[in-house]
């Protein structure tokens, strides 16, 4: 797993030039956001980015969130290829929305805002798709419902467990409608998912907003939250606008979901791994064999997509 | 792009529909069922907090047919506005919508939504009784309804809030009325942080009618030919007639005497949105519309 951290091939970040602050070149301090303290930015790469003083969880990239959730090299990936386009020839001061697009997936490392595809947790087979929100804030669009849809679908064909990771600051404004449909379309397959026997595990990072929120995200068997992730339906900048109220301390964190009772459960990051695995289990043990015959067509990482 | 049967002698611009959808005279949700339906029976409460009247829901003779209506209700004054809390609804809300779907299930009554809110609740109280949950399980149990649904957006469609009860097998709007993934004002705050430039985002986000026939999100517009508050009376009457159309339609294609009609029902209203977005295979360069697939 530590060789993913390398981020080599056509993943790697490329560097960046305006805003500095995400750029995290390895062999740097870093600073903790919660307790101020400086972090050699190795070792906090190595504690899967929790702060090995106050236990705060930092945001963790995609890539890395798959390396975390699964056997090493059992990941793989699908539809790579599906591109984003521009339904609303969307334009405003900050230049087209292609524009953006290309100056995200350059920055990003990432085609999309979610990466797809199946792996094996502790031999245990698994679906996973997990949303990066260094790519316009994992916001959803066409590219993110579609790709989640299929792999919920082969999730279903297969019986497999499905894993949603999502950290999202909601629907994507630059596609208009289509982002607000994508909502009912990956909640659509959901249902199927359910009929098919497969259990949808989600966990909500930190921050979950609005379209995740109130679509897939929230339409799970389990929901599991990280320590202090912030979760709700509107922003606290616009409760606070709207209402004019100051609120309350801890508002929407994963703690106070879990005492409001909207979530299952509140999961440090070291216990990820083990709590994920002994849900598979339970999930599996009384259910009939799965079904034997392989996908129509898996697809490997980069190559063309199936529809 | 336009409807036909539409006499337009220029198109309005979209903050021109935004103003006609919100206009306080437009005809409300209670106007459609006093005017359309009979022996209609209002229903109350989520049976775990509380009564939300800014979503209404109950059981009305249409067309020769008991239905399950669910409705955004907004207010005529500002007293009843605060009553309503303008047709933006509370968790509360989406888990009355819930319940009474599945009531209709139970007892095969086709559902009926019409849809009039600016979006849903925003408040320290919403998120605590959960209104992403309560919305994304109304959306779960509309997207796999064994009863045959139409939604018609009567003037404004704000967002998942909107969506919650628009999860159908016919969706048609009114000529005025918008549908979108944010208000103009919510999305002028999230793009360029200034509400006030809500005109610009109402052109920029493609919200009206005409726009999303073009995309296929919906099925009809039904023509104002004059603005709905000008002549509410005829309007209603040709939304309607509308309704009652595709409610014919779909009761034909699935009766709901037969039990292999759900499979089917379900495996239609499925691919109704699986289709839709817009993306491209990179591989085979082919531009997929969904939209434009069927």
């Amino acid at each position: 797993m530590r060789e993913f951290f390398q981020r080599r091939g056509k993943f790697r970040p490329q560097p960046l030039d305006e805003s500095g602050e995400l750029q995290i070149p390895e062999d740097l301090w870093v600073k903790c956001p919660k307790c101020d303290e400086v972090i050699y930015s190795r070792e906090l790469e190595r504690n899967n980015r929790v702060c090995p003083k106050c236990s705060h969880h930092l945001r963790l990239r995609a890539r890395a969130r798959i390396a975390l959730l699964s056997d090493p090299d059992s990941f793989t990936e699908w539809d790579r290829g599906i591109a984003t386009e521009d339904p609303l020839e969307f334009v405003d001061g900050g230049g087209p929305y292609t524009d953006k697009l290309a100056r995200t997936r350059a920055k990003s490392g990432e085609g999309e805002a979610l990466v797809i595809g199946e792996a094996m947790l502790e031999g245990r087979p698994l679906v996973l798709a997990v949303s990066e929100f260094e790519f316009l804030g994992a916001s959803m669009g066409s590219v993110f419902g579609e790709k989640l849809v299929r792999a919920i679908e082969r999730a279903a064909e297969r019986r497999l467990p499905l894993v949603t990771v999502s950290a999202s600051g909601g629907a994507r404004m630059h596609e208009g409608i289509f982002s607000l449909m994508q909502m009912a379309k990956t909640v659509a397959a959901l249902a199927r998912l359910g009929r098919a026997g497969a259990p949808h595990i989600a966990l909500l990072t930190d921050p979950c907003y609005g379209g995740v929120s109130a679509s897939y995200a929230t339409v799970a068997d389990i929901i599991m939250a990280e320590p202090g992730a912030i979760v709700g339906f509107a922003g606290p900048r616009v409760i606070e606008q709207v209402t004019r109220q100051k609120l309350p301390e801890g508002f929407q964190t994963a703690e106070f979901l879990l005492e409001h009772g909207a979530i299952d459960l509140v999961v440090r990051r070291d216990d990820l791994r083990a709590t994920l695995t002994t849900l598979l289990d339970h999930y599996q043990r009384n259910a009939p064999p799965r079904p034997v015959e392989p996908l129509a067509a898996p697809v490997a990482v980069g190559e063309r997509a199936d529809g | 792009m336009a409807d036909g049967g539409t006499p337009e002698p220029a198109p309005l611009a979209a903050w021109d529909r935004v103003k006609l959808a919100r206009h306080p005279q437009r005809p409300h949700a209670l106007d459609y069922l006093r005017e359309l339906t009979t022996n209609f029976v209002e229903l109350h409460g989520d049976r775990v907090f509380g009564d939300d009247h800014a979503l209404i829901g109950g059981l009305a003779a249409f067309d020769g047919c008991t239905v399950m209506v669910l409705a955004h209700q907004k207010g005529g004054n500002t007293k009843e506005n605060i009553d309503r809390n303008f047709g933006m609804a509370r968790p509360e809300g989406y888990r009355k919508a819930e319940r009474l779907l599945r009531h209709a299930e139970k007892f095969r009554f086709p559902v009926i939504a019409l849809i009039d809110t600016p979006g849903a609740d925003v408040g320290v109280g919403s998120e605590e009784r959960g209104q992403a949950t309560a919305i994304a399980e109304s959306l779960l149990t509309m997207a796999d309804l064994r009863v045959p649904s139409i939604a018609v957006v009567i003037g404004e469609g704000g967002s998942g809030g909107a969506l919650a009860i628009g999860v159908a097998d016919r969706m048609l709007m009114l000529e005025n009325a918008i549908y979108s993934v944010a208000s103009p004002e919510a999305s002028a705050a999230i793009l360029w942080r200034d509400a006030a430039r809500a005109p610009e985002a109402a052109a920029t986000m493609r919200i009206t009618a005409p726009d999303l026939l073009g995309f296929g999100v919906i099925d009809e517009i039904v023509p104002e030919p004059e603005p709905a508050h000008e002549r509410p009376r005829a309007t209603i009457q040709a939304t309607g007639a509308a309704i009652a159309r595709h409610l014919r339609e779909l009761l034909a294609a699935y009766p709901l005497d037969d039990p292999a009609a759900v499979d089917r029902l379900r495996e239609a209203r499925y691919r109704r949105y699986r289709r839709l977005g817009v993306w491209r295979d990179e591989a085979d360069q082919a531009l997929r519309v969904g939209s434009a697939a069927s």
